[in-house]
């Protein structure tokens, strides 16, 4: 291929090894374990969230030491909450999910699985995760600023977000915000360029593109979703910073009046920032999601241990999700004061888009059937994503139609779908990643017992949280609210929100056993075979461990799609795709 | 054990969407009876697949567990993989028509024109209040100016426009008539709220620099909480205002105390 051969034996320095590092493992590693730094600072967040809204305006005068500002006198401000709230979105919808799926499991994962030395720009790979870094970094600065970090949401929609007198933290908190967004922004174009370009350009001898795995059609089509529409996101924010530091009225009609002062913005139209934001928000689920969805079937065609079903069928649905994902925004606002007309197009649409996503579901469903299923650590969590996405998918139904939409808008039942949808079953597509992984990237294997119950504990803690939210917003729970034992309508659902906290600290401490696991096995865990699982991909047949430019003084040349596995020769059952061609090369399976 | 959790899942969640306990708030307009419906119909639907396929997914993990001597069985034959899809997709895309059927056109129905006769109520949101306008004998509102916004004229009305006069301004308050169809002007003075009647299934964003209009006849009386659904700020949570429903002549005497109170 065209990347130049390195070689192997290229010596470097600690810090270009490890800090400064081109190489697409170490840089795919850097952006996981800040992803998972991220990930536990924002669910610190929601378990504070969840401690205001199980037990409105209670005292907790411990929390007071921590945070003498947003608990002053033990008891959490309105304005505090929102903070949590803002920031508990902002970073795990994007710099948590984006950037753990395509950022870790497409960095590491990539090259190996197509056969290439690295990616195809190591330089700009390694600067994507340097500006990660900082956007990350500045984002969590908002809260240290005066007025602390922004309250209008994840969605920061304007004019709240474009005034500074709208509210606490509207000030310097709003600007970092969008700041952060910005870098993050630049640093995903210089990541999803880079997978573009080296799932395109350097896949190694015979590795076309329906010998690729799964898990590379997913990151492809996330990759392009991306390059699309992060662009847009960009955009929109520098027009709001523009709004709000520069004078300018694109986000801001004419005739504000906010505590009795006339704000001098005129010309601009507020819904001009849903139609941008959404654009890029909701094409995001599937940033996420679809590369969750790679990782998942790739997980389960290895421990279905035969051919997967419908690996072109899979393919042409993640297509179709890539076209039809950009259509779909519209179903965010229909009841924004958009055109209702719209709102029966993007009704339709969205409706559409369960086609594609549907038949992704039936094909590991029905790959099942028939198979000698291993139900390993990462199957568990395999499988636990299907169940949840069917069950966070079939929400769907309700709030992509506009009629139905009407009543369950800004509910609960919006914040169980997606947390279901866009948060769950991701995380659990994860969770299967690195214990499918562990082995591969660090020579040892994760522990099976422990794993289990991290399995149990999650999958239950998913289901009580997010199934019992739905039913709340059924009951017409109000999101985004600091105190909802305000109205009275509300008031006989306050068991509910005391139940789901629980829930959420029992799903939240549940996860101190994997971080255990991680971090016991990662020194102490049994040594694993070079290929524990028996799969067929090519980043089980690179030399342990693996060095920069992973292979040796060739790239592997490939023979055949990855799925061959019950190969009837009476060996092994599985038949790796650079094994050299055998009698069986013709066999169809 | 997969299996078992599943099971459990399925009957649990049956359980949680069959109990009255925790359900809708209690409905109290015309066209709420057909998003209730349609609501219905789509649990039912949904319900039917998620049930379907959470068990299907558990009798697989037993049935196809990897055993001793039991080897996997490949019976994937070219051409089959292509039918399935084809077959999914028709399917799929029927329930989705269904669907999309079933609700949109009620959908186009309630952005209709109203039907003649009905009262205009302007509505204005503000942090963290709601302010309603009744435009009074002459069925006209007032001319309002931003610049004369003030405590004690908080809509900004000006005092020149004879149209404004006889305007009648209530904050927090709402009441409406009875099985009378009613159009809602809606305005906002700073960010975005939401007019939220739960009990009467009507949610519109409320956008400054918008006047977006929706029109719903309540069936029953009673009075009845407004929340504002959208984020707007620190008072979000207490932005909230009472609705209540009543016959004609309790109206009218309530109007006419609330104009002469205000004189």
């Amino acid at each position: 291929m065209y990347l130049v051969e390195t070689g192997s034996e290229h010596k470097a320095g600690f810090i270009r090894k490890y800090v400064f590092s081109t190489d697409h493992k170490i840089v795919g590693l850097q952006y996981f374990f800040t992803a998972f730094a991220m990930a536990i600072f924002g669910g610190l967040l929601s378990i504070l969230m969840r401690l205001q809204l199980g037990w409105p305006s209670r005292m907790w005068p411990m929390l007071e030491t921590i945070f003498p500002v947003g608990m002053a006198g033990g008891v959490m401000s309105p304005e505090f909450y929102l903070a949590l709230q803002t920031m508990h979105g902002t970073i795990m919808a994007i710099f948590v999910l984006t950037a753990l799926f395509t950022g870790a499991f497409g960095n590491y994962l990539i090259p190996l699985q197509i056969g290439a030395r690295d990616m195809a720009f190591p330089l700009l790979n390694m600067l994507s995760y340097w500006v990660y870094l900082l956007s990350c970094i500045v984002l969590v600065l908002a809260f240290f600023v005066e007025g602390g970090a922004p309250i209008s949401g994840w969605t920061a929609y304007a004019p709240l977000s474009a005034i500074p007198e709208s509210g606490p933290g509207q000030a310097m908190g709003q600007n970092l915000w969008l700041v952060a967004i910005a870098l993050f922004t630049v640093s995903s174009m210089m990541g999803v360029l880079n997978y573009i370009t080296t799932i395109v350009q350097a896949r190694t001898k015979g590795m076309t593109m329906s010998r690729v795995p799964l898990n590379i059609w997913g990151m492809l089509s996330a990759s392009i979703i991306s390059i699309m529409v992060f662009p847009v996101l960009l955009g929109a924010g520098v027009l709001l910073l523009a709004d709000r530091i520069g004078g300018t009225s694109f986000f801001v009609p004419a005739g504000l009046v906010m505590g009795d002062k006339l704000i001098p913005h005129s010309g601009g139209h507020p819904l001009l920032w849903q139609h941008l934001f959404w654009f890029f928000g909701h094409p995001e689920v599937y940033i996420v999601i679809v590369p969750a969805m790679g990782i998942a079937a790739e997980i389960i065609a290895t421990f279905i241990r035969k051919p997967v079903f419908g690996y072109r069928i899979m393919a042409g649905c993640w297509i179709a999700v890539v076209a039809l994902s950009m259509v779909v925004w519209g179903h965010h606002m229909f009841v924004s004061g958009m055109n209702p007309f719209l709102g029966g197009f993007f009704a339709l649409a969205t409706l559409l888009i369960t086609v594609p996503s549907a038949i992704l579901v039936l094909c590991w469903v029905v790959s099942l059937y028939g198979a000698r299923i291993q139900f390993t650590t990462p199957m568990l969590f395999a499988l636990g994503f299907v169940s949840i996405f069917v069950t966070g998918g079939l929400g769907g139904f309700f709030l992509g139609s506009a009629w139905t939409d009407i009543q369950l808008h800004d509910t609960y039942f919006v914040v169980g779908h997606f947390h279901l949808t866009m948060a769950m079953s991701p995380l659990f597509a994860a969770f299967a990643g690195v214990y499918y992984w562990f082995p591969r990237i660090s020579g040892r294997m994760m522990n099976e017992r422990l794993g289990r119950v991290h399995f149990w504990i999650s999958i239950a803690g998913a289901y009580a949280i997010f199934l019992t939210m739905h039913v709340m917003g059924v009951g017409g729970m109000l999101r985004h609210s600091y105190d909802t034992t305000q109205y009275d309508f509300l008031k006989h659902l306050q068991p509910l929100n005391v139940f789901v906290s629980f829930a959420a600290f029992a799903l939240a401490a549940s996860q101190l056993i994997f971080i255990l696991n991680f971090l016991v096995s990662l020194f102490r865990g049994p040594r694993a075979e070079a290929n524990p699982w028996k799969a067929n991909t090519l980043e089980w047949a690179a030399p342990a461990p693996i060095p920069h430019g992973n292979w040796g003084a060739v790239t592997p040349e490939v023979h055949r799609w990855p799925y061959d596995y019950m190969v009837p020769d009476g060996g092994e059952d599985f038949l790796p795709q650079n094994a050299p061609a055998a009698v069986l090369e013709n066999k169809r399976f | 054990m997969l299996a078992a959790f599943l099971v459990l899942l399925v009957v649990f969640s049956a359980g949680l969407f069959l109990q009255r306990q925790w359900w809708l708030p209690s409905l109290a307009s015309v066209h709420g009876v057909d998003i209730d419906r349609v609501f219905l119909a789509t649990l039912v639907i949904t319900g039917v697949l998620f049930i379907g396929l959470q068990l299907l997914l558990a009798y697989f993990s037993v049935r196809y567990r990897e055993q001793q001597g039991r080897p996997a069985q490949c019976w994937v034959r070219p051409g089959l993989e292509k039918r399935f899809a084809v077959i999914a997709a028709v399917i799929i895309f029927g329930v989705d028509i269904a669907i999309f059927a079933m609700g949109e056109s009620e959908w186009f129905k309630a952005w209709g024109a109203a039907p003649p006769g009905a009262e205009i109520i302007e509505v204005t949101g503000e942090q963290f209040m709601w302010h309603f306008r009744y435009p009074g004998q002459d069925k006209s509102f007032g001319r309002t100016e931003p610049r004369l916004v003030s405590a004690t004229n908080p809509l900004g009305l000006d005092p020149q426009d004879p149209a404004g006069k006889d305007d009648v301004l209530s904050t927090n308050l709402l009441h409406l008539v009875v099985d009378k169809p009613v159009r809602l002007q809606l305005r906002a003075k700073d960010v975005i709220h939401s007019f939220f009647l739960p009990n009467l299934r009507v949610k519109q964003d409320v956008v400054p620099g918008m006047r977006i209009e929706v029109w719903f006849q309540p069936a029953k009386a009673g009075v009845y909480e407004i929340a504002c659904a959208q984020l707007c700020g620190l008072g979000h949570y207490r932005m909230r205002a009472f609705l209540t429903v009543q016959p004609q002549a309790e109206f009218e005497k309530w109007l006419t105390e609330l104009r002469e109170g205000g004189d």
